[in-house]
């Protein structure tokens, strides 16, 4: 038995007929072949399938395919072009939470990195100037085991102060006192 | 966008040494790299395995009947089904004598001897159906004893892992030097302790995953997976499977870390292999869940032993002696019973200890193997001497800082009891930033203040040294030389083939660097492949700290060899003798006269106008193979904190200062420093691999196995100290494994200085709340009472 969904995936409509029990992450990378969407853990501990769903991080493991009919779903592949319409886009054609990741060495494996860079991207929705402490929390539903998650955060700091120019943001190297 | 942005340089200086932005970071931050995971066929079968419950079992029956009519299934196989296509799983010989090698399978016999063991696989159309499949299978096991203590495997009467063995022990070895009975006569004092080194689990987090296709026509089987070592897993394969070597391609697309758990060759390599060979031609695959990866992807450390140490009552140390026991697990991995010997050689830590001996016994317990894990026995050693020390200094009543200090060797190179020659180093300068870096004293004055106020605070230390760049063939179990080609095209793009495999580090950019200045181009003119053992002739591959030491200095190497052929063709060119052309900004230039680098590498294919004696082409292979280990080393200082109503761990300040040789891209270092350090912290606090007394996983998910999180770790402080070393052209020592190495004894020490007041003298790992609590209630009780 098959079920009609009907979802905006990175600002195209999709239409498929899916098993009910198939998972978003699934129906993401099998069915639409969008795999920057990776499998960390299956159980929502590692944050690794975390995709933008009405605006808001999810992990796309933990969802049913058959549950976001009619919901907007934006993925790695599609950030960039989120931050066009928003006239965002660095120029490097990137967003700038993604263009963070690259100044900063956020990433390594860069298993954990479409996840981690959609989690931040939440944050910064909300929260433009993040503190280290702010950051931390944000990002804790999202596992790395390469970086120690000290350039990751400086890969937010970065982007807060791309996407928020003037004044020229003060990149504060360091939580606690030396 | 633009592939490659370096950082902007001034003109003239090398990229070596600059923190240069990833050239792999594009692909990876849009979602566009390719995992295992993500390489599709249209006529995919996915695999699907059945994994034993039982610690230990004997099968008496496995009934596929009804597996095999399930909707979508193309097959289902047991070891009997496949025993013909793929013998016993060699394990390399560690050069430890008579050692015990159980025979592995990539099926289970007759007996499982761990959870997790795989037992049957379905391959079908489709993961679903694949999973609906593996469900139905129906097996019969008669549970026998398991033996899970790796102490209690030791005792007569023990249940025996494997029931075709006479007892537990894999191997006894011994590593010893100087005279210890006189080093144990001379000692004012003899502090005794007994440490645990957890086990540990890895978790990339990216599980494994392996595609694997035969193409019968071209009698090629072509692998996709997970690895750090292509070239190593294809002889593996090779020698399984009964094929010739150069029938196999290994591919590792991008890797999504590894820590060494991918340093190995897996039954479910082989597995598929096997399954792509009978399903031919359509291809198969299958992806570890995080379950099985937790369950049957090797362990880590898994070591315990008593320490005893002689010292005077100046501080002096005089011998050590430890007695070990590995958790070796079911099975010999790659290099299982190979990884605990590591800790015999870096027994002596950062210290002249004139007399040292460890003795180890491996034995087999029916749990997954332990193999190497991010350090791979020098943790082990790190931990128990730097432990040690902060014993010997609360014994005698020293600082900690001074009975390092005084101990550390003072001349280069320096062979320590149990034969390592530390290669260069200067401790004392590490230590003396570390302590700068921290401002010690008044990190010391601050505790005493907040202790006052009846916090419970401590403050550790730890200077290790390691050993890397792994290494001498003749000082290793298998090969340690690495190769690189250089290949420049006719306009001057430069190939770069390393038979290194990152997946991480960033070497398609630190690769890059190094070519780049060899050859007088930018790092954006060069391109790095690796990973796939068609396009790369050959290769060890990436672990020990290995690949910018090794691997690097044969990019050098090749690229030297090039950069002298491109003069010489110049110079001929330009009709004038060799010695008089430099090269400068994008030309050879001889006085007035300048030839674009471009053009040369246009004539140099063209063939046309070479010079007596030069072959067309500009390809180059070099072989580097290393004289020594390099032995990084470095200080840490970290202040933690602990909660006396809840028993909490807060590392409040951590401090590093590594030395680990020449640096060729600070941002990368500083990433390899920040992610060791994390899971440093991560054994000393919060992870442990728990099997309960049947031999059941209890952490078999990250729910229940506690990786750090962003909300875990403190912010630190890192600097550096730069030695180079001599056994490499570029002075590179190796910074893979460092901070993990540091950072474990550094925070036990801090958090058992902290608990000092309460007379704790030690803790065994991991920290975790529910311990420390019950201490410092009984603390207080014993007052009380």
């Amino acid at each position: 038995m098959k079920y009609p969904v009907a979802v905006t995936v990175n600002g195209r409509e999709q239409r498929r007929e899916v098993e009910a029990r198939t998972l978003l992450v699934h129906f993401l990378r099998d069915d639409l072949g969008l795999t920057g969407t990776h499998i960390g853990c299956e159980t929502s501990i590692c944050g690794a399938c975390t995709v933008l769903l009405d605006g808001k991080a999810v992990k796309s493991c933990t969802r049913l395919a058959v549950q976001v009919d009619g919901a907007s779903i934006v993925t790695i592949e599609g950030l960039a072009e989120e931050a066009g319409r928003a006239g965002l886009t660095t120029p490097d054609g990137l967003h700038p939470v993604q263009q963070g990741f690259w100044e900063r060495h956020g990433l390594q494996c860069g298993f954990c990195t479409p996840g981690m860079i959609l989690a931040a991207k939440q944050l910064l929705d909300v929260c433009p100037k993040p503190s280290e402490e702010e950051i931390r929390r944000a990002i804790e539903g999202n596992l790395c085991r390469c970086t120690g998650y000290q350039h990751i955060i400086e890969a937010v700091r970065h982007a807060a102060g791309l996407l928020a120019p003037a004044p020229a943001a003060a990149v504060v190297e360091g939580g606690g006192k030396p | 966008m633009s592939a490659d942005r370096p950082t902007d340089r001034p003109a003239g200086r090398k990229y070596v040494g600059q923190p240069l932005k990833r050239k792999e970071d594009p692909r990876l931050i849009t979602g566009t790299g390719h995992y295992v995971d993500d390489i599709r066929f249209a006529d995919l079968l996915h695999v699907e395995i059945l994994r034993s419950e039982h610690a230990h079992a004997r099968i008496r029956s496995i009934d596929v009947s009804t597996a095999r009519k399930a909707p979508g299934v193309a097959g289902v196989y047991t070891h009997a089904d496949i025993a013909g296509r793929c013998g016993v799983f060699p394990a390399i010989n560690a050069g430890i004598p008579d050692v015990k090698v159980p025979p592995r399978y990539p099926l289970a016999g007759g007996e499982v001897c761990f959870v997790g063991q795989p037992v049957a696989a379905v391959a079908a159309e489709g993961r679903y159906a694949a999973r609906d499949a593996v469900e139905l299978i129906d097996v019969d096991y008669d549970p026998l004893p398991a033996v899970v203590d790796p102490g209690e495997a030791l005792r007569s009467g023990s249940p025996r892992a494997h029931t075709g063995l006479p007892d537990n022990v894999a191997f006894r070895w011994e590593t010893k030097g100087g005279d210890l009975d006189d080093a144990f006569r001379k000692a004012d004092r003899v502090v005794r302790q007994r440490f645990v080194s957890q086990r540990l689990i890895p978790c990339a987090m990216e599980t494994r995953g392996v595609v694997a296709q035969w193409l019968p026509g071209e009698e090629e089987l072509t692998i996709w997976t997970s690895t750090q070592v292509p070239h190593i897993l294809r002889s593996q394969l090779a020698l399984a499977l009964k094929l010739p070597e150069n029938a196999i391609r290994v591919v590792a697309p991008e890797v999504g870390g590894g820590f060494g758990s991918k340093l190995n060759a897996y039954v479910e390599e082989a597995l598929l292999c096997v399954l792509a060979c009978i399903l031919a031609p359509r291809p198969v695959k299958w992806i570890e869940t995080r379950r099985e990866n937790m369950a049957g992807t090797i362990h880590g450390r898994g070591q315990v032993g008593e320490v005893e140490i002689a010292a005077r009552e100046d501080g002096k140390l005089l011998g050590i002696r430890y007695d070990a026991i590995a958790d070796l697990g079911a099975y010999h991995q790659l290099f299982t019973p190979l990884i605990p010997t590591l800790t015999g050689t870096m027994l002596c830590g950062a210290y002249h200890f004139p007399a040292a001996r460890m003795s180890l016994t491996g034995v087999f317990t029916n749990k997954m193997s332990t193999d190497a894990y991010r350090g791979a026995g020098r943790p082990e050693a790190t931990y128990i001497i730097e432990r040690a020390i902060d014993l010997v200094a609360a014994e005698l009543e020293l600082d900690p800082v001074e009975v390092r200090r005084v101990n550390f060797p003072k001349e280069f190179p320096f062979v320590t009891a149990t034969g390592a020659m530390y290669d260069t180093g200067d401790y004392g300068k590490a230590l003396d930033k570390a302590l700068e870096l921290s401002r010690y004293a008044s990190l010391r004055g601050e505790q005493e203040a907040r202790r006052r106020n009846g916090e419970l605070v401590g403050i550790g230390v730890s200077t290790y040294v390691e050993i890397c760049a792994m290494g001498p063939s003749k000082g290793m179990a298998g090969s340690g030389w690495e190769v690189a080609t250089v290949r420049v095209g006719s306009s001057g793009m430069v190939d770069v083939l390393t038979g290194t495999c990152s997946h991480g580090q960033g070497q398609e950019t630190s690769f890059a660097q190094i070519a780049a200045d060899v050859l007088g181009v930018s790092p954006g003119d060069v391109r790095v492949h690796r990973g796939d053992t068609a396009r790369v002739p050959d290769g060890v591959g990436t672990f020990g700290s290995r690949a910018t030491a090794v691997g690097g200095s044969a990019v050098f190497e090749a690229a030297g060899k090039i950069a002298r052929k491109l003069k010489r063709i110049a110079a001929a060119l330009l009709k004038v003798p060799e010695e008089y052309v430099t090269r400068e900004g994008g030309a050879f230039v001889a006085g007035e006269k300048s030839i674009a680098y471009a053009e040369v590498c246009f004539q140099a294919h063209r063939a046309a106008a070479l010079p007596p004696g030069v072959a067309p082409g500009l390809e180059e292979t070099y072989f580097f193979e290393p004289e020594n280990f390099t032995f990084p080393f470095g200080a840490h200082v970290c202040m933690a904190s602990v909660d006396r109503e809840t028993g909490e761990v807060k590392v409040e300040r951590y401090f590093a200062v590594d030395d680990c040789g020449k640096v060729i891209n600070p941002l990368l270092v500083d990433g390899q420093v920040h992610g060791g350090i994390a899971q440093g912290l991560g054994q000393a606090l919060l992870e442990e691999a728990v099997y309960d007394e049947d031999g059941q996983l209890l952490t078999g998910t990250l729910m229940d196995y506690a990786v750090p999180k962003a909300t875990h770790l403190p912010w630190f402080h890192c600097a550096r100290t730069e030695t180079p070393t001599n056994v490499n052209p570029l002075g590179v020592k190796g910074v893979g494994e460092a901070g993990t190495i540091g950072s474990t004894p550094a925070i036990v020490n801090a958090v058992v200085d902290a608990l000092g007041p309460l007379g704790v003298r030690h803790i065994d790992m991991p920290l975790r709340p529910e311990k420390i609590w019950r201490l410092i209630r009984g603390a207080s009780e014993g007052r009380s009472g």
